[in-house]
Formats: C-alpha cells, sequence, structure tokens
C-alpha cells in the first residue's frame, strides 16, 4: 500500500483528494502499530500465563518437596499436616491411570459405535436431532455428572457388581464384598459416560469428512454396510478417534468433582477395583484442601503439578496427532 | 463357523441368498423367550440380568442364523448392526437417566422462593433456603472472567489469523491448545499459589474468575480464529483497495463479518466455565449468606452449592442439590440453544 502512494508521488495529487499522502500514511502506520501490537501482546499474554503457571507451582512444590520426610513418588499416605509432613502420589497415580483406563476402555468403543450410528446407521431424520444432543450433553457441568453418580449411579451398581464378583470374582481384580461401590471402578465408569459425548463429537465430524467417492467405490464392488465401514471409514478416521480419545484421556484425567462425589478416598493401592478406597490426583486436591494449612496447599500443588505435567503430555499427543493428520488429509479427500 | 453350504452352492447365483425381512424380529422374540426361560429357571431376580441375556442371545442368533443362510460376510455385517445399534442404546440409558434424574428430583422443591432466598441461617438438615446468593455470585463470577478473558481471547485470535507469522505464530496456537486441556484444578491451584499465597488477597469472586478466565481464554482463542478463517480474503482485499489501513479493515469489515460465529464462541465458552466448580473450590470458598462485592470475602456460586449440599449428606440437602443442578443444567442448555441461534442466524456470508 505505502509503495503505491510512493510511486505515485511525483505525480500531481488526484483532484479531491483530501489530504497529502504523507500524512495519511503515518496516521495509517500508527494505527497498524497500534493494534498489531495490542493483538502480538495478547498472544504473548497467553503465553506468559502459561509459563507463569508451569513456574509458580514448580516453585511451590519445591517448597512442599524440601520438608517431605516421605519418598514422594512411592509414599502411599497424604499426611502434609503432620509434623514431620509425609505425603506421596503412589497412591493417586495409581487411581488417576486405573479409573481412566476404565473410562477409556469403556468409552472409546460406545463412542465410536454412536458416532458410526449417527453417520451411518440411524434413519436419516433421527441421524441429526441425535447429534445434535449428543452435542448439548456435552456441555453438561461436571458436577451434575457428580451429583448423578453418588445419589443414582452408586446405588444402582450394587447388583451389577454382585454378579461381576460371581462370575469373575476369582481373578482378585473383580472380586467384591458389597457395601457401598464408591470404588475406582465407579469413578471410572461415571468417567466413561462423562467424556462420551466428547469422543463421539469429535469421532462423528471425523466419519463423516471420511470421502465419499471412497464409500461408493466399496459399495460398488460389493461390499457389505460393514465392510464399507472397515475399508473405508475406519482407516480414514484412526488418526482422529485416536486424537479424540486422548482428548478424552485428557478431561478424564483432569476430572475433579465427579471422582471426588463418587469415591471413598483411602490410602490403599490394591487391585480389587471394584472395592471402595484409592484417590486420584484432582479428587484429593479438593478433599484435601479445605483441611490442609499453609504447607498442606504447598503439598497439594506438588501434586497438582505432575497432574499438569500428566495432561500436558497427553494433549500436546494428541495435538502431534491431528497435526500430522492434516498434512495428508488434503490429498486423498 | 463353518463354511455356509447354501452361500457356496449359489456363489454365482445372482440374487444372493437373503433372509427375509421378518428373520430379525423372529431371532429377538426367540432370544427375548429363551432369556425368559432361563432366567426363570435359574431363579434370576434381576430384570438387567434377563435384559443382558436376551441381548447376547440375539446377538449370537442371528449372527449364527444368517452365517447359516446368507454367508460369512452378510452375517459379520448384521453382527456390526446389532453392535452399532447396541452401542447407541447402551449410551443413552444413563445419559436419559442423568437429565431425567435431575428434572425430577429438581422440581421437588424448585420455586420462587429457592430462587430468590439464601442459605443464611438455615441448619444444613431442614428443608428450606435457596440458592439466591449462589446465582448472584455465579453470574458475578462468570461475567468477570468474560471481562477478562474476551478481549485477551479475542486479540490473540485475531493476531493468529492476521498478523500471525513465524515462530511466536506457532507457539501460540501450540500453547493455545495445550491450554484448552488445562484440567479447570490446576488453573485453580495457579491462581491459588500467585493470588491467595503469593501476594496474600483472601478468598473472593475475583480469585475465581481470574481462574474461571484462564479456563475460556483457549476456547474463546479457538472459536474466534475459526471465524476469521472463514472471513472471504475478497473482502479484505476489497477494503484495502479502498485505501483502508489494515486495523480499520480488521475492525470494520472482518469482524462485523464474522460477529455472530465470534459471540457464538463467547456464549460456549461462558457456557462451559459456568458449570465449573474445582477452581471456585480453592478460590471462593463458599458462603451461605448473600455476597454481593465480588472483590471481597468468600462468595458462594451455584455448583459450589451443589457440591457443598451433596457432601451435607441428608435428603433436605439433596433436595436442595438437585433443584440447583437443574437450575444449572437449565441455565447451560440455554446459553447453548441461544449460542446456536446466533451461529445459524448470523452465520458469514459466504460466496456473494
Amino acid at each position: 500500500m505505502s509503495t503505491d502512494t510512493d510511486i505515485r508521488t511525483p505525480a500531481p495529487p488526484p483532484p479531491g483528494a483530501p489530504r497529502e499522502p504523507g500524512r495519511r500514511r503515518s496516521a495509517t502506520r500508527l494505527g497498524d502499530r497500534v493494534f498489531a501490537g495490542l493483538s502480538k501482546g495478547s498472544g504473548i499474554t497467553l503465553l506468559v500465563i502459561m509459563g507463569a503457571i508451569a513456574a509458580f507451582l514448580a516453585y511451590r512444590a519445591a517448597i512442599a518437596l524440601a520438608k517431605n520426610e516421605g519418598n514422594f513418588l512411592t509414599t502411599f499416605e497424604w499426611n502434609a499436616n503432620a509434623q514431620p509432613p509425609v505425603f506421596g502420589i503412589a497412591v493417586l497415580a495409581f487411581g488417576t491411570v486405573v479409573s481412566s483406563v476404565i473410562a477409556m476402555v469403556i468409552a472409546v468403543p460406545i463412542a465410536v459405535g454412536i458416532a458410526l450410528f449417527i453417520t451411518h446407521y440411524a434413519p436419516r431424520r433421527l441421524a441429526a436431532p441425535i447429534a445434535y444432543v449428543i452435542d448439548l450433553l456435552a456441555a453438561v457441568p461436571s458436577i451434575v455428572y457428580g451429583l448423578w453418580g453418588a445419589l443414582f449411579l452408586v446405588p444402582h451398581l450394587v447388583g451389577p457388581y454382585e454378579w461381576l464378583d460371581d462370575l469373575l470374582g476369582w481373578t482378585v481384580v473383580f472380586s467384591y464384598d458389597g457395601g457401598a461401590p464408591r470404588s475406582l471402578m465407579t469413578a471410572g465408569i461415571l468417567l466413561a459416560i462423562m467424556i462420551l459425548p466428547i469422543i463421539t463429537n469429535v469421532s462423528r465430524e471425523v466419519f463423516r469428512q471420511s470421502p465419499q467417492t471412497h464409500q461408493e467405490a466399496a459399495l460398488a464392488l460389493g461390499a457389505t454396510r460393514w465392510e464399507v465401514i472397515r475399508t473405508t471409514v475406519l482407516p480414514f478416521g484412526r488418526s482422529g478417534v485416536i486424537s479424540a480419545s486422548m482428548l478424552g484421556l485428557g478431561r478424564a484425567l483432569g476430572e475433579t468433582m465427579a471422582v471426588a462425589t463418587v469415591l471413598s478416598p483411602s490410602a490403599i493401592l490394591s487391585a480389587k477395583v471394584l472395592e471402595p478406597g484409592g484417590g486420584t490426583f484432582a479428587q484429593n486436591i479438593a478433599s484435601a484442601f479445605k483441611e490442609a494449612g499453609e504447607f498442606g496447599r504447598d503439598a497439594l500443588i506438588a501434586s497438582g503439578l505432575v497432574l499438569f505435567v500428566i495432561t500436558l503430555l497427553v494433549n500436546g499427543a494428541a495435538r502431534l496427532i491431528i497435526a500430522r493428520r492434516k498434512e495428508y488429509s488434503g490429498a486423498n479427500a | 463357523m463353518s463354511a455356509p453350504p447354501v452361500a457356496e452352492r449359489d456363489a454365482f447365483a445372482i440374487h444372493q441368498p437373503r433372509l427375509p425381512r421378518w428373520a430379525p424380529a423372529a431371532v429377538a422374540v426367540a432370544a427375548a423367550a429363551a432369556a425368559v426361560a432361563v432366567g426363570l429357571g435359574a431363579g434370576l431376580a434381576s430384570r438387567v440380568q434377563w435384559g443382558l441375556m436376551a441381548a447376547v442371545l440375539f446377538v449370537a442368533g442371528l449372527y449364527a442364523v444368517s452365517a447359516r443362510a446368507e454367508g460369512a460376510r452378510k452375517a459379520k455385517d448384521r453382527l456390526a448392526t446389532s453392535l452399532v445399534w447396541g452401542a447407541f442404546l447402551l449410551a443413552v440409558i444413563p445419559l436419559a437417566s442423568l437429565v431425567w434424574e435431575t428434572v425430577r428430583q429438581g422440581v421437588k422443591v424448585l420455586d420462587g422462593y429457592f430462587l430468590t432466598h439464601s442459605m443464611n441461617g438455615v441448619v444444613a438438615i431442614a428443608p428450606g433456603g435457596g440458592i439466591y446468593h449462589a446465582l448472584l455470585g455465579t453470574i458475578e463470577q462468570v461475567a468477570l472472567a468474560t471481562v477478562i478473558a474476551t478481549p485477551i481471547g479475542l486479540l490473540t485470535g485475531v493476531y493468529l489469523v492476521e498478523y500471525g507469522r513465524g515462530r511466536l505464530a506457532k507457539a501460540v496456537t501450540f500453547f493455545v491448545d495445550v491450554m484448552t486441556g488445562i484440567p479447570s484444578i490446576v488453573a485453580g491451584l495457579f491462581v491459588l499459589s500467585v493470588w491467595i499465597m503469593g501476594l496474600g488477597f483472601g478468598y473472593s469472586g475475583l480469585a475465581g474468575s481470574f481462574a474461571l478466565a484462564i479456563l475460556m481464554m483457549p476456547i474463546v482463542v479457538r472459536s474466534t480464529e475459526e471465524m476469521l478463517k472463514l472471513v472471504p480474503n475478497e473482502l479484505r482485499e476489497a477494503s484495502y483497495a479502498l485505501g483502508v489501513p489494515k486495523w480499520k479493515t480488521i475492525l470494520q469489515v472482518v469482524l462485523p463479518t464474522s460477529i455472530g460465529g465470534i459471540t457464538t464462541g463467547v456464549m460456549l465458552a461462558v457456557a462451559r466455565i459456568t458449570g465449573e466448580t474445582a477452581p471456585l473450590l480453592l478460590l471462593v470458598f463458599g458462603n451461605p449468606a448473600i455476597n454481593d462485592n465480588p472483590f471481597e470475602g468468600a462468595q458462594a456460586s451455584l455448583p459450589l452449592y451443589i457440591y457443598e449440599q451433596w457432601a451435607n449428606g441428608n435428603d433436605a440437602s439433596y433436595d436442595r442439590a438437585w433443584a440447583a443442578a437443574l437450575v444449572l443444567i437449565v441455565f447451560v442448555m440455554l446459553l447453548n440453544l441461544l449460542a446456536r441461534l446466533i451461529a445459524r442466524f448470523k452465520a458469514p456470508k459466504t460466496g456473494r
């Protein structure tokens, strides 16, 4: 723009031009510079916030770890208020991983099923409303899932757990002695229900984008509906499903309220996932916060830092998978 | 499965043998009858077990019948259809139950009194009290968070689409993505460590809205970015051709064109943070009385109220928790629906 005016300067100014070019150019530049600076500054602010989160959590965590008498990684109990303080994340890490894995094992196949149902199986007239409702369900706050989980799901799981105990009790993992099933399994089931809409929505988008021409080609070769899906839709959507699952996993790892309401925490590390006990990072922070003193908070922040790093890695991996997909998906679309 | 003899014999027939249309229904009836028989015979009390057995028998039976009559490929297709429908039905049960329970339990104590009174002086185990203080707190905290997060998010989105080149833009894009995945409790811990433990301020609605703003920013950036990318380049070029400077082009051409989508994004972000509980637990702390000043003193908030009432652990509190949950769901759903309506009617007009 400015070069244009430069070239034209020797020529007489066009009739009716209200201002001389020089003044207008500098005004333009000032406005542009201010606006560009503002928007760039906002971007930098975001980076600073991310950096500050890592820095402050690490600083507080360092204070806590310096005074910790137990081994942070292998200690079971969480007694940050004791003298001397003893706390460790072994139980929390175990509980977080187990409940999230249970959630993924349940949610991913079902979510893929629903996504396929919406894109390929449901009657046309039903598909759009169903997709819409599932979109809305993704917005239900986690505390509502937590309330429902604690007051409705937990009492209704006693029967199925007893049944599981009858059938699979010999595996130890699924043994169950009765009592309120406020266990890691219950937390996992509730998390699965929570992340189902998220994984479904992303998978559905990917399946919908799978090339129509491939599907028609498969049909023309005599493939059944399932063979069309297996040979064209699923391969195309695989990386999308993986990244959707990772997003769901990130949500499950960091979920606080839904776990805090359905889990009876204890410093037990047990393979019996149907029995009450255990804990997760986020749940422990929410449950222990009100009783924690100044130092107890530092300790909780240390566990929060671990959670932060884990979710960072999971989300980063998901984004890399999405980014890689972008690069080649354009060619065969 | 052994090779189906019928399919082999008719391998060169134009018409593959097909099960009649009523076959799935017949298998379903047979499966249900068998399940009832086994259930009665074995004395299983739970009707859920009967249903599960019937479902398994149906899927297996249809597969067997189809494999026999139509061949393995058709049978697999039918199996996949059964499983996909099964997945859908399996997911509908808890999600429908969630909505149904919340509405059924929530309407019990939800009335004008509940919406206009606080919990001040109400004993936890007694009925009565309301959510006025919590509603007020939530609205103030969310409004503050929106005021903080929207300008930063919007400008960052503008930066990424209109200015962003090179490494900084790439870093911002990546970290915005990563920021979307920050657990809400970690955002709460961060504000706790800076604002309350570091700078020595007390619990307040403002502290909570800082955490909410951190959770809201990446969502606003993402939706702004998506919407700005939809604005056709011809519009920008036309504006430049008229000699309009870039910043004015953005403010008067690009943003107005995409304002519908951006509004939708902001509202969806608001809906998302309205339901956040964990950071408020650490920063706002909860308060049974009305505190209309978000800058000073502990406040209540709707999600936090639900958690507290649940934690009280008695029937009167549970009723209040359900009613508050119903109010929260309705509020969030209305925001969502409104946002989608705006998106539909104010979508950027492309290709004209």
